[in-house]
């Protein structure tokens, strides 16, 4: 299935956007999200921005004081995914120039848009930003 | 020129902002720049609309002001200021619609919380509110909205928000697209596909999916990949079909994923719309086409030989991909679609596997992919690394796979550990098909090895497992064992110790150090790996290995039984190995005459009296103890039980544990008996002896006839009753004669047991239990029967829940008895077939003459590196290795050289590992680059360094950017990245003198300039400005912050 969810924290560790691509209940997600989120911050900046958690494997990269978490499974590419992750930071920036953290506070529904636009059924199927964007703007511009 | 311009633009504007910041913020009603606006107060901001739009309209102003001409640079600065407000509203008011002010108030709040209680508290709050607000009369709908995104929050901050999830429902029926894609979006968010406001849903899909907006039937259908189950699929199935057709490319696209979610979700509802996607492969719209490549990877995966066909398709597609046919837009840093190209390689890799006429279509390809890929970037590595994987999938190419390991040597030697990460897992693979290609980085992978990064240390370890001999077999499962010691995380633990034991098992050279070994696996992971395990040594140490003579076998058992009892005196051992220890010592304990009988009591007495909550070791101390009197009455020699052995067998004769206290009294018995009794009742050393059994129990015959003949009815044999039972299900369904299961099942647990007299001793257990359920609890027969009582009929809802029963839990409970019948007789053999597949070992061959040319590079290398190196490799130390091959699992003769080895490796271990702390660095000196280099590396702030990362990879692109300038084609990515750019050329020349060496040094540069850039940008600046912005944001005096919201996280 590739994707199994995407998460973003903060430096904190407070979540500032989760989806998930498989059912997890509200206390799995909870705890999920912490240990992760721990496991990630316990990591120097040198160290590969790939971890292994339970059956999981973690790709992060860090934007400020953001992470950016992406569990995938085993079969896929890990430095694609780091892309992907770089992918969607461009994306949001090309929307909301430049993006920083409470951006995606206030917007949370655009970040999902998009996130809606980039991946389904935990596959990456588009990565034109402009395709991206456009239904984003359309509705922008509708409402 | 737009670089030089945006790059003073950028500085200009911090520097500006700055000064009107710190002057003016504290006044109302600043003056900005040729427009004369006060500042508007954001206290009520969804009353400020039209002024909202209007800054929304010079913002765009402004943004196109910066795509055009050059302009002076003070009235850049005022229109960027403008720029800066603008948005600053925008986030306020983005869309033109305000958010209240609570909405801000909540998120400045959860913004601003340090910590997950005061976090939560805030979101107790809010549900608080929201509960209250949220079933208020007359809500508008724009007010709603703003609900649910509360909603939202309130889930993803981990708090139960089902009291709304009602209201999102609702807002799916909303006309509005925004509202409708909000109400769809909470809905995915909040209810998985079985919750039961789906069925509510279902019905506004359908209609929406026959929506002429476009954009209604695409959020339609991405509700659509997430809500429908199988039981709606049929619902919209035809509805999501037709829009296969659709004229928009992303209905289109959408549509074949929902397509593609069916088959996830139940294969058999689409299969004979499978060739769609073929269809669809060939779309127009290169979206579309990318998309269709998710399902059919699926496809793929499952059945290779159906599309074999498409072979020439994937690879002409790539192949167009890769000469850049497709829309600029799906560029990627300078790469051309690289996400689709690296599904096109998944797929390639996938139909190649073992197929020489498939593969060869791909060579070319391959070949220019490999050559052309910019391997200075993140995304060109990604797709090398796709290609290797493509490679060492298919059927083998001589000129590919050197094109492999020359690019895995170059992932290997790359100090960014993402990349060694990718390298080492590459030689993974590739080592399947050229064994001998981990030679030549047997340094580069030792490094990794003892990295202190833990994810390439297991992954390099993945890629020991593969290279494992027997040679090497040592090494390697020692240093297993070691991490395995030093990790807390039970999955990983878990995972480790069952490939140590895998490993040992397979490549073991001599018993001793197999039974050494599993000892410090169970030792330390014992609770964690499979009980099977501990039945294998178990019956390792009763068999010996295979055709050795005696002496090796009871020699092995007494080094056993001497390391067991050296262990055993350890706190806090695992059951499972207490197990075995119990087994060993109760079964070989005595044998060598080492050991007292007393002596051996005592020790099992006191593993009882320690683990005493354990039932089960227990159960093995004391039979083990029943096995020690015994093989002492035999012997003749006088029985004597110690007083602490008496106060147990007594304890437990009056356990609550039936097993325990028929154990005790047995032992109780067996303790009585003579001599000869004993011999015949419990032969010395038998545990291999096969038991018979005649499963017909023929000495039951009489009885059975007897039964019969008094009116009872035949046994149906197990298969036969099965089979009636679902028949009976099918037929019963819905009717009221499914009374019956309800019969079944009490008549099942009934102790009536027609044969309670005679079983014989062994098999008492499984014989009484293999008669008492036939007879009394099938059904058909029963009815008939008059001794079982009739079902009462007011069962009905308990007959109907055993229906469900029946269905997912009911069948395999009767094959379970029948497994225990024949468990007996097959539980020898149950852990041989294990060992037999481990038996089938991996390639061994080793040329290792590379082995010449690379000493020469590697003079520097400290001596414990080499000899791991060579204990791993199987380097410099051949003679030796090729001992220790010649004994593999014979170990006869090969002993001493076994045993030498090992003496040698834990030294070589421990100094290395004694010399890592104090010089980390150095170790990168092994990859032959300049010790200046290293030197500087240090200096580096490892923060920076990750800054670097990721403008390392924006300077990539920037390189070939420059180059091809004069054209300018991407307005967008250039007034994007333009700014950082010139920050990082400007440093970087700036810094050149100080670089130390031209060639070589390019990436550390860029790490320190993408450092130094960062830090000219000063963190303070931003700081200030940010806390003025936040106060302006929310219009309310803030009393803690956090700069870092603002951050720019592309900064």
């Amino acid at each position: 299935m590739g994707i199994r969810f995407i998460l973003m924290v903060n430096k904190q560790g407070q979540t500032r956007l989760a989806q998930y691509y498989e059912y997890l209940t509200l206390e799995e997600r909870r705890a999920l999200e912490g240990e992760i989120v721990r496991k990630c911050l316990a990591r120097t900046e040198q160290q590969c921005s790939f971890v292994e958690h339970r059956n999981y494997k973690i790709v992060y990269r860090r934007y400020a004081s953001l992470f950016f978490l992406v569990g995938v499974d085993n079969e896929e590419n890990e430095l694609a995914i780091l892309e992907f992750i770089h992918l969607l930071v461009e994306t949001m920036d090309q929307h909301f120039g430049n993006v920083c953290e409470l951006d995606i506070m206030f917007h949370l529904e655009k970040a999902h848009f998009m996130l809606e636009e980039m991946v389904m059924n935990g596959c990456i199927v588009e990565t034109s930003k402009s395709n991206i964007l456009m239904p984003i703007q359309l509705m922008d511009k509708t409402s | 020129m737009p670089y030089g311009r945006s790059s003073i633009f950028k500085y200009g504007l911090s520097l500006d902002q700055l000064a009107v910041r710190a002057g003016q913020i504290p006044r109302p009603g600043p003056q900005i720049g040729p427009f004369k606006r006060s500042e508007p107060d954001l206290a009520a901001p969804h009353d400020l609309l039209p002024l909202a739009e209007k800054f929304q309209s010079w913002k765009n102003l402004a943004d196109q002001s910066c795509l055009d001409q050059p302009v002076p640079r003070q009235i850049e600065s005022k229109l960027e200021q403008l720029k800066t407000i603008g948005r600053e509203l925008a986030m306020g008011s983005h869309g033109g619609f305000g958010q209240s002010k609570e909405f801000l108030e909540l998120v400045k709040s959860i913004g601003e919380s340090r910590s997950k209680s005061e976090e939560d508290r805030i979101i107790l709050r809010e549900i608080e509110t929201l509960k209250r607000r949220i079933v208020e009369p007359d809500i508008p709908k724009r007010k709603m909205k703003e609900y649910i995104i509360r909603l939202v929050y309130v889930e993803m901050l981990g708090h139960d928000a089902s009291f709304g999830y009602i209201q999102a429902v609702k807002m799916t029926h909303d006309d509005s697209l925004l509202l409708k894609r909000t109400g769809y979006l909470a809905v995915t968010l909040f209810l998985n596909e079985d919750h039961d406001l789906i069925i509510l849903i279902v019905n506004t899909i359908q209609k929406d999916l026959k929506s002429d907006n476009y954009l209604v039937v695409c959020a339609a259908l991405g509700a659509v990949c997430r809500l429908i189950n199988e039981e709606t699929i049929p619902a919209v199935l035809p509805q999501v079909v037709e829009l296969l057709g659709h004229q928009k490319e992303a209905v289109r696209k959408k549509a074949v994923m929902a397509l593609h979610r069916f088959y996830q979700k139940s294969p058999s509802t689409v299969s004979h719309l499978i060739s769609n996607f073929r269809k669809k492969l060939c779309d127009s719209d290169p979206g579309v086409m990318g998309a269709t490549l998710c399902p059919l990877f699926d496809l793929v995966t499952v059945d290779v030989k159906s599309y074999k066909d498409l072979v020439v398709s994937f690879v002409s597609i790539l192949k167009q991909v890769v000469e850049r046919r497709l829309p600029k837009s799906y560029d990627y840093h300078q790469m051309p679609a690289p996400f689709i190209q690296i599904k096109l390689l998944k797929i390639l890799g996938l139909l190649g596997n073992g197929d020489k006429h498939a593969s060869e279509q791909m060579y070319t390809v391959l070949g220019d992919l490999m050559r052309k890929c910019d391997a200075s970037t993140n995304i060109g590595n990604a797709i090398l690394y796709e290609c290797i994987c493509c490679i060492s999938s298919i059927y083998p190419n001589p000129k590919l796979l050197e094109a492999a390991a020359e690019v895995i040597s170059k992932f290997l030697k790359s100090d960014n550990h993402n990349l060694k990460y990718m390298g080492i897992d590459a030689l993974g693979r590739l080592i399947k098909l050229s064994p001998d290609a981990a030679e030549q980085h047997q340094l580069a992978v030792i490094d990794c090895l003892e990295d202190p990064d833990d994810t390439l240390k297991r992954k390099t370890f993945e890629l020991l497992q593969k290279m494992t001999k027997s040679s090497n077999v040592e090494v390697i499962v020692d240093r297993m064992i070691d991490y395995m010691i030093s990790i807390n995380d039970f999955h990983y633990k878990t995972e480790i110790a069952s490939r140590c034991v895998e490993l040992a098992e397979q490549f073991a050279p001599s018993n001793h150090w197999f039974i050494l070994t599993m000892n410090k696996v169970f030792e330390h992971a014992g609770d964690l790996v499979n009980i099977k395990v501990a039945h294998n040594l178990m019956r390792l140490i009763a068999e010996g290995f295979g055709e050795d003579d005696d002496t090796a076998d009871s020699q092995l058992r007494s080094s056993a039984v001497e390391s067991y009892l050296r262990i055993v005196t350890e706190p806090k051992l695992p059951s499972a190995f207490l197990q075995v220890i119990c087994w060993v010592l109760g079964e070989y304990g005595t044998a060598d005459g080492k050991y007292s009988a007393s002596y051996i009591t005592g020790k099992l007495c006191d593993i009882a009296e320690a683990y005493s909550s354990d039932e089960t070791v227990k159960a093995y101390a004391i039979t083990a103890l029943m096995k020690i009197y015994a093989i002492e009455i035999a012997a003749g020699r006088r029985l004597d039980i110690l007083p602490e052995c008496q106060t147990l067998i007594e304890e437990l004769a009056a356990s609550h544990s039936t097993d325990l206290q028929q154990r005790a009294y047995e032992l109780q018995a067996v303790v009585g008996l003579d001599a000869r009794a004993i011999e015949s009742a419990m032969p010395s050393d038998a545990s291999c002896e096969d038991i018979e059994i005649d499963v017909t129990l023929p000495f039951l015959d009489s009885f059975v006839q007897q039964s019969l003949h008094n009116g009872d009815q035949p046994y149906i044999p197990e298969d036969e009753r099965s089979r009636a039972i679902d028949i009976s299900n099918f037929s019963n369904q819905g009717h009221r004669e499914s009374s019956t299961h309800g019969l079944k099942f009490e008549a099942y647990e009934m102790p009536k047991l027609p044969v309670p007299s005679h079983p014989p001793p062994p098999v008492s257990h499984v014989s009484t239990e293999l008669v008492s359920i036939p007879e009394p609890s099938y059904s058909r027969e029963t009815q008939f029967s008059p001794t079982n009582p009739p079902v009462p009929s007011s069962d009905a809802e308990l007959k109907l829940r055993l229906d469900g029963v029946q269905k997912k839990w009911g069948k395999p409970t009767y094959p379970s008895t029948s497994s225990s019948s024949s468990g007996y007789s097959s539980s020898p053999a149950n852990g041989a077939s294990q060992m037999e597949s481990a038996a089938t070992s991996t390639s061994t061959s080793r040329p290792g003459e590379t082995y010449k040319d690379l000493k020469k590079a590697e003079v520097e290398i400290s001596p414990e590196k080499q000899k791991l190196a060579a204990s791993l490799f199987g380097g410099s130390t051949r003679s030796e290795k090729r001992i220790s091959t010649t004994t593999h699992r014979a170990s006869k003769g090969g002993g001493h050289s076994t045993e030498k080895s090992s003496v040698l490796k834990p030294s070589a271990a421990s100094t290395t590992k004694a010399n890592i702390p104090p010089q980390p660095l150095p170790d990168l000196l092994d990859l032959g680059e300049p010790a200046r280099l290293s030197m500087v590396a240090p200096l580096t702030d490892p923060f920076m360094q990750l800054e670097g990362l990721l403008d390392q990879k924006e300077s990539g692109s920037s390189g070939t950017c420059a180059v091809t300038d004069g054209s300018n084609k991407e307005p967008d990515i250039v007034s994007l990245y333009s700014d950082l750019h010139m920050d990082e050329q400007s440093s970087q020349s700036t810094l050149n003198p100080l670089a130390p060496s031209e060639s070589n040094s390019s990436n550390l540069r860029r790490t320190i300039s993408g450092g130094l850039a960062q830090a000219t940008k000063g963190p303070n600046l931003k700081e200030a400005l940010e806390k003025d912005a936040l106060v302006r944001q929310v219009g309310v005096n803030p009393t803690t912050q956090n700069p870092n919201l603002f951050k720019d996280l592309l900064g």
